[in-house]
């Protein structure tokens, strides 16, 4: 019984890394129709980041901040110089970009920080054991950060005028740019979102998985079928999908498959989603009008 | 992709013919001239070739997406490995058995994936090729698949006595099956089922409305695929003799991927100059640095979807018409 509810309490903590990365894919997904594959691999890039400006000196928090800052600008960049000549492009072409983009940089990042694996300071840390040992004091931050996130992500689009906006122009760009909403900007913001989100991810990973190149390949995976348990076109439901995603993983890795085909997990889940309700939970139903 | 797609006309001339046995006989001719590492290499190049051909059928003619072919690509290496190393079958006789687990697995990825449209292919074989590696080195399995370590064969011989080294017949045999590939990957989109691929991909609605029926189309096209590129995967098993779980990461997907691209996502051909590419970048990009292959695989893939998206293929192509004066048709 202890075992089982370690279990679901580490699920917890990791399903909520996966919900802020289905998060920032389906942000991208409802305003453009494309998939990120470089999603994990842009949060990586900041999460280097990161780990240079703690090792620089600066503290954890000012770092964090300023990751995140620099991470929205490196989506606004992104959008800006790769996707915007996409917009219109064929699906396999925004594919490919989104894979180019991924090699590059995880290129980079081992080239510029090395392949080594490197451990990254937790922020979070208590004198004494937590809910009677059960969580570590790291995963309890690293949960509550992540709700805090989504929660602010939740009230911007909810109750400001520039969430509205970026909603309209994500449902129904014509539309919405005929209201004035000037709907490119849109997109580079949700863009530079979404990167931000990611990145803050990213920094709350690695703590737990170290931090190298690949750190978020499987993580990315998670987030994947995170976002179809929960439905593609819905930001509500790929958060669920991410926690419930992250108890199963742990959960099927502790008493079923066993830790070695924890990722075989994933592909399970996104194959009885599609076969079973491939909307997902949350999502609407894809009717296409001829 | 490309306003100017067009319909290949399947017309064979006397030029398409002699200049397919020249090539071939040149093909042949370096079995006799190059030196057993260079056999190797060009042995790896045809493995390749019709592992991307595979691609080929399903991305270029059909519009459908696989991100994960290398994980069939590791389905045929593993299936001709266990039945040589475990088993004692001659190399010969696994490929057909490659070819059918190769094709039944992707049927059965193909199947839940593809009666969608979208994304949700690329997703699921997104997931498939990440996992395969796990897959492989599972303790449960490893009295067959070796585990970790993989499983080593034995080489194979010239048969009937011929005067030929093992380098030379593994070469000519797996040119012969690759030639035998790309004559079924070319019968198969000159005719009726071609022009089906075509259509989905151009138009899936337009298509539906004409007859075609989608999801059966795209799902058996997948499995097609799927056994093409294990074909491939199987060449390549008997040429290394040796498997093991991390030659097929997720790395090795987004190199056929990039294959693809290169050689020309619907030039048939073009699969052939995917396969060299494969084989001979990241030889000359790891004398640059470790991280180069990544970097210049990812430079040249977005390069060529901004660029040259009908990739080196698609671009002679239009070349040659260009040369000819004849103007390419419009479709859209």
């Amino acid at each position: 019984m202890n075992g089982l509810l370690h279990q679901i309490a580490s699920g917890i903590a990791s399903g909520a890394i996966y919900a802020s990365v289905a998060l920032a894919l389906v942000m991208i997904y409802q305003a453009t129709h494309h998939v990120n594959f470089a999603q994990g691999e842009m949060a990586t890039l900041s999460t280097f980041v990161a780990l240079t400006l703690i090792h620089a000196g600066v503290p954890f928090w000012g770092a964090f901040v300023l990751t995140i800052l620099l991470s929205f600008a490196l989506g606004v960049v992104v959008e800006r110089i790769l996707m915007r000549p996409m917009m219109n492009a064929p699906v396999l072409s925004s594919v490919g970009v989104f894979i180019g983009l991924l090699l590059v940089i995880n290129a980079l990042d081992g080239w510029i920080f090395g392949f080594t694996i490197k451990s990254f300071p937790s922020p979070f840390h208590a004198a004494h054991p937590l809910l009677g040992g059960y969580v570590s004091p790291h995963e309890i931050g690293e949960t509550g950060l992540t709700v805090v996130v989504l929660t602010l992500v939740w009230l911007f689009f909810r109750y400001t005028t520039l969430g509205l906006a970026m909603r309209a122009a994500a449902y129904n760009p014509v539309s919405a740019r005929l209201c004035g909403v000037r709907v490119n900007r849109m997109l580079g913001l949700g863009w530079g979102l979404a990167a931000a989100i990611g990145a803050a991810a990213g920094i709350m990973v690695a703590p737990v998985v170290f931090l190298d190149p690949n750190m978020m390949s499987g993580i990315l995976l998670y987030a994947f079928a995170g976002a179809l348990l929960g439905g593609i076109d819905s930001p509500l439901g790929a958060v669920i999908g991410g926690f419930v995603v992250g108890v199963l993983e742990n959960l099927f890795g502790a008493y079923v498959v066993g830790t070695e085909l924890k990722l075989t997990v994933a592909l399970m889940i996104i194959v009885a989603v599609l076969l079973a309700r491939p909307a997902g939970l949350f999502g609407r139903a894809v009717q296409s009008r001829v | 992709m490309d306003a100017d797609r067009t319909v290949s006309s399947g017309r064979f001339g006397l030029t398409q013919a002699l200049g397919m046995g020249a090539f071939l006989a040149v093909m042949v001719g370096f079995a006799f001239i190059a030196d057993s590492y260079h056999l190797f290499q060009l042995t790896m190049v045809v493995a390749y070739a019709v592992a991307v051909l595979g691609l080929t059928l399903l991305t270029g003619y059909t519009g459908q997406i696989s991100l994960g072919q290398g994980a069939f690509f590791a389905i045929g290496s593993y299936s001709t490995a266990i039945l040589m190393a475990n088993y004692d079958w001659p190399y010969w006789a696994t490929l057909p058995v490659a070819a059918a687990v190769s094709a039944l697995v992707g049927f059965l990825i193909g199947f839940p994936a593809l009666r969608l449209g979208g994304l949700y292919l690329a997703l699921t074989t997104f997931a498939l090729a990440v996992s395969v590696p796990q897959i492989l080195k599972v303790n449960a399995l490893s009295d067959f698949t070796g585990g970790v370590q993989g499983l080593t064969m034995d080489k194979a011989e010239a048969p009937f006595g011929l005067p030929l080294t093992g380098d030379q017949w593994i070469y000519l045999f797996s040119l012969g099956v690759g030639c035998l590939m790309f004559l079924l990957a070319w019968n198969l989109t000159r005719g009726r089922t071609g022009r089906a691929m075509m259509a989905v991909r151009e138009q899936a609605v337009a298509a539906e409305a004409m007859g075609v029926g989608l999801a059966a189309l795209k799902i058996r096209t997948f499995a097609v695929s799927a056994m093409i590129t294990g074909i491939g995967g199987a060449l390549s098993a008997i040429a290394v003799q040796f498997v093991a779980p991390d030659s097929f990461n997720f790395f090795l997907s987004i190199t056929l991927f990039v294959g693809l691209v290169v050689g020309g996502v619907d030039s048939i051909p073009g699969a052939l100059f995917g396969g060299a590419f494969i084989e001979f970048i990241p030889n000359i990009a790891n004398d640059i640095s470790k991280a180069a292959p990544g970097a210049i695989y990812g430079a040249i893939l977005i390069g060529f979807m901004f660029a040259l998206p009908r990739g080196v293929g698609g671009g002679v192509m239009a070349m040659l018409r260009r040369a000819r004066r004849r103007p390419l048709p419009e479709v859209r």
